[in-house]
């Protein structure tokens, strides 16, 4: 009796891997809608995408993959992370350098080796952080090395010494802060206040044709829809529950013999690589990275994100994501001054009526119009609910 | 720091046998701790032998928790050493790592993960390897499924093993816990208040259990409720403002002169 | 106490004015009367006329004679007015009353005469305009002349201040007098002299010292083996290492005091938040606009009371206590009692607060940057030594802030509010059970340390632009000055604010300001992994 009771508790993920099929289904979908949108129908046709949308859903695609990571750490792990633009400025970073040196003797001063912004500060040769920065797979490795190696720094320095909270909040926007100062030294070698633009090509292709652009729209939600399945899996192996438990009761899982530093750390850095990877996507497609990216404004905005989508959840983080960021681009188009005021209002709101975001909000709806709140079905989303409860 | 393949560094605390030969499990000699002062712990001296059942009495303050928290490594003492067996020595391991090795702990205030499941409670807390790479891709095997079955039966919360913990009564709470330390399977259990909140039937349980678990396991417990104590104990020892005041057996205790005058008579005055 | 302070100096402003109101119109009389001598003098009588001129000792006495000296001085024909006539681009002469200080017309060179004056009389009026000014009542004054003859000495005038420094009074114009003096001996001197002016000048910190010292050491042999020259060249650098050392030390203690006020600030910007998140527990990150409120209020204050700018920040430091107490009472009442045991969704909520009241003010004020203006006694600067001076705001900021955080020390410790304040800070329930109104008393300590961040406001448009962006600069900053000092504890705040504001000052002139700012942000997130409880950590067990 026992193993069968067991085995009908091993059915349970599949409930959930349905949803995220359906995930998946959806994104998929769209992607391909604008895509034949986009292609098949001239301008003009009521049916018609134009590149700008497309390039404005790419950008959005990249916030739902950075909305995930955040997600990731604060959510499942209660890590509130306040500098998580860092992480995709420097992803943004790594991928705006392979651009810039993508540009050859393109630049308006027409110097093959050396970036614009090199050429007007009379350097003479690539600085040797620069070297090598020509090639795909050095672009690709520093996406990751370099997010990766400031999480893992900072996770093993912050974690280890047992720092939590609002403390480990305030640090990491000190540390996006501190990166943002540097950045916008032109002695740094990354362009100063202007940062990396101008982009020609990437991997050969033009990035002024539509075809590039609709190009890394679909690559961008590729590349989340992966993403999305790591991280379902993730949050739903043994890894996920010891996740959730250090949310919860971090002391607790020191004395079951567990390290939560070590889970803390890895969770970090994985989430970090993720934004990281969404920042090399965003580059391309908004065409330029700059200091201004490391700002504590846009890292807080990542949060709205996820409290408005419903952080432990992570399709929450992706409508919220989504959301918010159509929000913003309409606000700012009709009424620019009101943008603010919303996003400050959403803070409140949120964190006062809608602990539980969208995601939490939506089924708890749908279950009172059904009448029924059965006790049975609780346990498959025992992971998201009390989410309000979060313990720092 | 060198870390092995499942990127937990390696000191040995997955294979660290407790070396049992003089017969005693846990050492714990000279141990201090003082808060701003307050002497919590005052030179105690204790020894755990290897599959006796202990139970620690002791007025509010004589320091039966801290001697807890100093064993588990949660409070570090300022001097004094704690060894667990005759080589190990815990003062260089920390919470996890003493876990690891074999020393569970349940609280007196019972805390599990309340978010997850009963049985995830449970399989959190089996013994294994607990790194980070295997948990990502660990798959329960047949055999810890029935383990796990058979200690939701054990603790009785077999119908409840989907709720998630937070909605589990104190009682169960309590249960939970202890099916917990039983799923780590450690060769030592540090027991704090077990049987608060449990009605007559459940304490008898409670005792029955622990009785059974003496002898494979070594267990010390935490207890107030003497009556409960009284159908456990073998040796008990009794606490004082920071040190050991007596050790014996039940009636030893009752009838040494000094307990009497300073906890007893505490108790009734 | 300042104003105090300051009305007395007012009065003393007034009445000296008055007093010299009186001999002025008296001497002024005489003045006039030799003056209308001087067009028919001849040059053999000018000398004891140009004396007596120099006896009145008026305000006008001296533009009087400079004018003479340098050939100005003109007397228009027919009338006999004395005026001083200087040629403008149409070759025409444009003249000044000189008695009455009025401008006249210009006029054509035919109509004006010059007063004629030789070189003995220019020599005599040059000793003269020396001995107006070294025997000027006012010490400044008589600074002011010495240190114009540093640069510039004349025999005449060194003569005198030979006969002057054995009665000047002021002990600072008779060791410039000396140096003066050194100066040049140790320029004309025999080497045995210079020597001797050396030894004496390595006290001085003047920069006319240091220029001739260095004048006199090029001027040496440099491969002479003279004994004589040996002494010098050695006596001389030995003054000038002392004279660069004095000058070193000077720049550390100008350092400390840039230190000491930039940490004033950010004690001013952290005290507020030392008291809600310290005290209270609650991180309110609408701190920094708490700031940026007190400042606004201070700007509004000017812009109602523009003629009454000396007092307007008499005015602004209740009225910002008040206006950002009451909006931190507001945020409290009307959000964070909500969410009391939720940090993290605390620090959202007010984030959000923040940037509604940044929007609010960008509204109401435009987002461009407000200049406020700064009463007078607030600008100049106390001279110590000719190296080394305090600027008068930042010495009031530091004193300010200093008395702003002992009345909130004492506010705690001694009264009732703080008594409920610390009983509530470390067991609400139990508080509450001995019937103290823990609710009200979460309201009142928030809009205490909002109101305090509102002070801060007003000092800090005294030293930047006020814009909407003004508190987001200072909330990180306050954040880890709290943190630093140990949370909770208002004396680690001040040395935290205190140390860390000296930190960034003494790595700012090696480093640059922007590099200073990073180095100390990340030197003390590597502090807090250490140390995650402070300098000052609230010891105990419930702290663990």
């Amino acid at each position: 009796m026992a193993t069968s009771s067991l085995i009908s508790k091993s059915s349970g993920p599949l409930g959930k891997l349905s949803n995220l099929h359906v995930v998946i289904a959806v994104l998929l979908l769209a992607t391909t809608y604008v895509s034949i949108c986009n292609l098949m129908f001239a301008e003009g046709s009521l049916l018609h995408v134009s590149d700008y949308t497309v390039s404005l859903f790419g950008k959005y695609l990249c916030y739902a993959l950075l909305a995930l990571a955040v997600d990731l750490v604060w959510g499942y792990c209660g890590i509130l992370s306040l500098g998580h633009g860092a992480f995709f400025t420097l992803g943004g970073y790594a991928m705006g350098m392979y651009l810039m040196r993508q540009i050859g003797d393109r630049g308006v001063y027409g110097n093959p080796e050396l970036p614009d912004f090199m050429v007007f500060l009379n350097w003479t040769e690539l600085p040797w952080y620069w070297m090598g920065s020509d090639s795909v797979i050095w672009m690709v490795v520093m996406v990751f090395l370099g997010p990766g190696l400031l999480a893992y720094v900072f996770g093993m320095l912050a974690f280890r010494s047992r720092v939590s909270g609002v403390y480990l909040s305030i640090m990491t926007q000190a540390v996006t802060y501190a990166l943002m100062l540097a950045f916008f030294r032109n002695e740094m070698g990354f362009g100063g206040n202007n940062g990396l633009t101008d982009f020609k090509e990437i991997f050969g292709f033009s990035l002024q044709q539509p075809s590039t652009k609709l190009g890394l729209f679909i690559a961008t939600a590729v590349i989340l829809a992966l993403a999305y399945c790591v991280c379902h899996y993730i949050v739903n192996s043994k890894m996920g529950r010891v996740v959730t438990a250090i949310r919860d009761a971090e002391n607790r899982v020191r004395f079951v013999g567990y390290k939560p530093e070590d889970y803390k750390v890895w969770i970090y850095v994985v989430s970090a690589l993720i934004a990281g990877l969404a920042g090399a996507l965003y580059v391309p497609q908004v065409g330029i990275i700059n200091p201004g990216e490391f700002s504590p404004l846009n890292s807080i905005e990542m949060v709205i994100w996820v409290a408005v989508g419903g952080r432990n959840s992570l399709y929450g983080a992706l409508i919220g994501a989504i959301v918010v960021s159509y929000a913003k681009t309409r606000f700012t188009a009709i009424m620019p001054e009101a943008w603010l005021y919303a996003l400050g209002g959403m803070f409140v709101l949120v964190t006062l009526l809608l602990p539980k975001g969208i995601a939490g909000f939506v089924p708890s709806i749908i279950a009172k119009f059904k009448g029924d709140v059965s006790q049975n079905d609780q346990p498959n989303s025992s992971t998201k609910n009390k989410a309000g409860e979060v313990k720092s | 720091m060198i870390v092995d393949k499942s990127g937990s560094p390696i000191t040995a605390t997955e294979n660290i046998r407790p070396d049992t030969r003089h017969g005693v499990i846990l050492y714990v000699e000279d141990v201090s701790v003082s808060f701003d002062g307050f002497k919590a712990l005052n030179d105690m001296n204790l020894y755990i032998n290897d599959g006796e059942l202990r139970c620690l009495i002791g007025a509010n303050g004589a320091g039966k928790t801290t001697l807890m928290d100093v064993i588990t490594g949660k409070t570090r003492p300022d001097t004094g050493k704690i060894n667990f067996g005759q080589q190990v020595d815990l003062l260089q391991l920390d919470e996890a790592e003493i876990a690891r090795a074999g020393i569970g702990r349940k609280f007196q205030k019972p805390t599990v993960f309340e978010q997850l499941s009963v049985f995830e409670n449970i399989e959190l807390s089996l013994k294994g390897d607990k790194g980070i790479w295997t948990s990502l891709f660990h798959k329960l095997t047949g055999e810890q499924q029935d383990r796990i079955a058979e200690i939701l039966h054990t603790i009785d919360l077999i119908q409840e093993r989907n709720y998630p913990a937070g909605r589990l009564s104190h009682g169960q709470k309590q249960w939970l816990e202890i099916g917990m330390l039983l799923a780590a399977n450690p060769r030592v259990l540090l027991v704090d208040e077990p049987v608060a909140g449990m009605t007559g039937q459940e304490t008898e349980r409670t005792a029955e259990l622990l009785t059974s678990l003496a002898g494979e396991h070594s267990v010390v417990v935490v207890e107030h409720d003497m009556a409960f104590v009284r159908s456990i104990a073998r040796t008990v020892t009794v606490l004082h403002q920071g040190s050991v005041l007596a050790e014996g057996s039940m009636s030893d205790i009752q009838s040494n002169p000094e307990v009497i005058q300073v906890y007893l008579g505490e108790e009734q005055g | 106490m300042l104003r105090t302070i300051l009305v007395m100096f007012g009065l003393f402003v007034c009445t000296h004015i008055f007093a010299e109101g009186g001999s002025q119109a008296e001497n002024g009389s005489s003045l006039s009367a030799l003056t209308t001598q001087l067009p028919k003098a001849k040059l053999s009588k000018m000398a004891p006329l140009v004396d007596q001129i120099a006896a009145t000792k008026t305000p006008s006495t001296r533009p009087l004679l400079q004018y003479l000296l340098d050939g100005e001085l003109y007397y228009v024909r027919g009338s006999n007015m004395i005026v001083r006539a200087v040629v403008n681009q149409q070759k025409q002469y444009e003249l000044t009353d000189v008695l009455g200080g009025t401008e006249l017309a210009p006029v054509t060179k035919k109509q004006i005469k010059k007063i004629r004056t030789n070189n003995r009389l220019r020599g005599q009026i040059r000793s003269l305009l020396a001995k107006l000014d070294l025997t000027d009542e006012d010490p400044d004054n008589r600074i002011a002349a010495l240190k114009q003859l540093i640069d510039k000495p004349n025999d005449s005038a060194l003569d005198l201040i030979q006969s002057l420094i054995e009665q000047e009074k002021d002990s600072d114009v008779q060791a410039l007098m000396q140096v003066l003096l050194d100066v040049q001996q140790l320029k004309n001197g025999d080497t045995a002299q210079k020597v001797a002016a050396v030894a004496s000048l390595g006290e001085s910190l003047e920069p006319a010292v240091k220029n001739a010292l260095v004048q006199q050491l090029e001027l040496i042999d440099k491969n002479s083996q003279e004994p004589e020259h040996v002494a010098l060249r050695s006596a001389i650098q030995d003054a000038l290492d002392s004279i660069e050392s004095k000058r070193e030390f000077y720049g550390v203690v100008e350092n400390i005091f840039f230190g000491l006020s930039l940490g004033s600030v950010l004690l001013l910007a952290a005290i507020g938040l030392a008291i809600t998140f310290g005290v209270m527990g609650v991180i309110n990150m609408a701190h920094g606009e708490m700031i940026m409120l007190g400042a606004y209020t201070t700007y509004v204050v000017q812009l109602i009371f523009p003629h009454l700018i000396e007092y307007s920040l008499f005015i602004a430091i209740p009225l910002a206590f008040l206006v950002s107490g009451s909006v931190g009472i507001i945020i409290e009442r009307c959000v964070i009692r909500f969410l009391k045991g939720r940090p993290l969704e605390t620090l959202l909520a007010t984030f959000g607060i923040s940037l509604i009241l940044q929007q609010l003010v960008r509204t109401i004020f435009s987002p461009l940057n407000r200049q406020v203006a700064s009463p007078e006694w607030m600008s100049g600067s106390l001279q110590i030594n000719p190296v080394f001076s305090l600027t008068y705001n930042r010495l009031y900021i530091i004193i300010f802030s200093l008395m702003v955080f002992f009345a909130l020390l004492m506010i705690l410790k001694k009264s009732s509010l703080g008594l409920h304040v610390r009983a509530v800070s470390q067991n609400r329930d139990m508080a509450r059970a001995l019937s103290i109104k823990s609710d009200w008393v979460d309201a009142i300590t928030f809009g205490l340390g909002s109101g305090i961040a509102g002070i801060a406001g007003v000092v800090l448009s005294q030293l930047t632009n006020v814009g909407p962006n003004l508190g987001q600069a200072y909330i990180i900053d306050s954040f880890l000055v709290v943190v630093f000092g140990g949370v909770g504890n208002l004396w680690g705040t001040l040395v935290a604010a205190m140390s860390l504001g000296s930190i960034n000052k003494f790595l700012e002139p090696i480093t640059g300001s922007v590099l200073a700012n990073i180095i100390v942000l990340v030197g003390l997130v590597l502090f807090i992994q250490k140390r995650p409880k402070g300098l000052f950590p609230q010891k105990g067990r419930s702290a663990d």
